[in-house]
């Protein structure tokens, strides 16, 4: 009786878990599906807890306490600009529960156990392994914690392979010969150190894509496990997290125009990429902050291009002012919002949403690049290669193919940067040396909120 | 595991692949960040295994090990659903977010 009790939990779980992620498809159904979703993990919690194995419950509700602690107090306080180190934290923690069960499981049976079971538990203790301490990696990385420049060697890739290869030949001979305790706990370490060797080389940049694969491994993570306790509720959700992260790295790299291969070994962004840049003619137009106030306060069209630079100077509400007051001077505002702009997929939108901005304001790049011949001031708040005009013209570029949002097209453009330094991939960026454009420079948030004055003004 | 098991469980596998295939394809660039977090937390359904271990009194090592990954697995659910309901709540239509 028991038995089917708990199996129908998980049914009915899994069933709410697909419902919850279709309601995704649009923002007004989302949360009701989120909601299904929730409940279907509750089930699956109240039902795996009258499991026969279960003898005490002392270290489950302690565990289940603190965990629920931690995660509520991480869940109502980080702030929306720390979302990618959120996601990266809470990725290493699911993949590190997937591969303490996984070793367990390993330890308890002390290596009696079938081919299947093993090659199952191989990849859970792998897969949750690297993707620990990787997340772990990315978040240090997003927060500032270690630099975010890659971190390259002579050799990375070739030792990186080498190590790779070690710990699949052990997988192997584990298949075989269970029962090798310390080459079980060679592999498990090896692949600790793995997850390392694999973000190392990653920089900030490149970051959504290295995320949507830490969420596809943590969930593949979660499949395997499944298969080890042969519990269909493990593999459905796994699998459903799994190919999420699949398809969101396809679509990250696709915004790029780079295979994942490239993302995962060429060290992107590092000093020997920098050097391809081209010289350029001319120098950059400085503008004043009243004349770009007067511009925007008579324009019939605006368009905000957002990058990582207006979630690291926390300006999301000052744009959303400044387009409130162009609003009531009957401006048109829009968006446009590349599919890699911050550190992982939907960054902007999530900044955006957060500072009130309607989802209908939001605009994808297919929708918006049609827009800027008629648009007639175009502002661009700390993005960079996402509006790099080489991208599309110049064919010898290391961005080459990339698809942009083609600021350049509009009447006019304004470029609210820190300084004069080159951004992050280290690329020379032509837009900003061409007649249409203007360079505003300082704080965005700040230059945000005095255009907003100025225009008020105006 | 039987080889009957194993089958069942590749079918298992192989349906939920193609469903969820279908399922994300449609979620809006708009959505990515909920949609990564949430399934994030939903792959915490792991939490189901640590349990067991943590529960079942094989030994103190599984025990302890079983623990910790409760306390991982929780934190990945609860943080995960809380954080992409707060995240959900600020997607707002335009009469609405006017209003605000």
């Amino acid at each position: 009786m028991k038995i089917y009790f708990i199996e129908i939990s998980y049914l009915l779980a899994s069933i709410l878990f697909i419902f919850g992620l279709k309601g995704m498809s649009h923002p007004e159904t989302a949360k009701r599906g989120m909601h299904l979703a929730e409940f279907g993990m509750l089930m699956a919690i109240i039902g795996t807890l009258v499991h026969q194995e279960i003898v005490s419950y002392t270290w489950i509700l302690a565990g289940l306490a603190i965990g629920s602690f931690v995660g509520v107090a991480m869940g109502l306080w980080v702030p929306m600009t720390a979302m990618p180190q959120r996601t990266a934290l809470s990725h290493a923690f699911g993949a590190f529960a997937a591969a303490l069960v996984g070793i367990s499981e390993y330890y308890r049976h002390a290596g009696h156990l079938g081919t299947i079971e093993m090659s199952a538990l191989g990849f859970e203790v792998m897969l949750g392994s690297l993707t620990t301490t990787g997340s772990l990696l990315a978040f240090a990385k997003l927060q500032g914690l270690v630099r975010g420049q890659p971190m390259t060697y002579r050799g990375q890739n070739v030792f990186n392979m080498i190590l790779l290869a070690a710990t699949i030949v052990i997988f192997v001979y584990l298949i075989f010969v269970p029962g090798s305790m310390p080459l079980f706990f060679t592999m498990a370490g090896l692949a600790f150190l793995f997850g390392i060797l694999l973000v190392m080389p990653i920089g900030s940049a490149d970051m959504p894509v290295v995320m949507a694969l830490l969420n596809s491994y943590a969930g593949l993570a979660s499949a395997a496990t499944g298969f080890v306790l042969s519990n269909n509720v493990l593999i459905i959700a796994g699998t459903l997290d799994g190919f999420s992260g699949f398809i969101l790295s396809i679509l990250m790299c696709r915004a790029m125009n780079r295979s994942i291969t490239n993302v995962l070994f060429g060290a992107f962004g590092s000093a020997a990429t920098a050097q391809v840049g081209t010289d350029h003619q001319g120098s950059m137009r400085e503008v004043g902050l009243e004349d770009i106030a007067t511009q925007l306060a008579y324009a019939h069209k605006v368009v905000f291009v957002p990058g990582y630079g207006l979630a690291t100077a926390q300006a999301q509400h000052a744009v959303r002012e400044l387009a409130d007051v162009l609003e009531k001077r009957g401006v048109t505002v829009k968006y446009g919002i590349h599919p890699v702009a911050g550190r992982m997929p939907g960054h902007m939108n999530v900044l955006l949403a957060e500072a009130n901005v309607p989802y209908s304001s939001l605009y994808e790049l297919e929708q918006i690049n049609p827009e800027f011949p008629t648009t007639d001031v175009s502002v661009v708040i700390g993005a960079n290669d996402v509006v790099n005009p080489d991208a599309r013209d110049n064919p010898s570029s290391p961005i080459a193919g990339m698809p942009i949002l083609e600021v350049d097209r509009s009447k006019s453009v304004v470029v609210l940067k820190r300084g004069q330094g080159k951004g992050f991939s280290g690329l020379e960026n032509p837009l900003f040396f061409k007649p249409v454009t203007g360079m505003l420079y300082g704080d965005a948030k700040d230059t945000l909120t005095r255009l907003v004055q100025a225009v008020q003004h105006a | 595991m039987s080889g009957h098991v194993l089958i069942a469980a590749l079918y298992v596998f192989a349906l939920a692949a193609f469903l969820g295939y279908q399922v994300i394809s449609r979620v809006p660039p708009l959505l990515h960040t909920p949609l990564m977090s949430a399934t994030n937390a939903i792959s915490g359904i792991s939490l189901v295994g640590s349990l067991v271990t943590a529960g079942a009194n094989y030994n103190t090592v599984s025990t302890i090990l079983g623990f910790i990954a409760v306390v991982c697995a929780t934190t990945n659910v609860v943080g995960g659903f809380v954080i992409t309901d707060r995240m959900l709540r600020m997607f707002k239509r335009k009469d609405i977010a006017k209003k605000d």
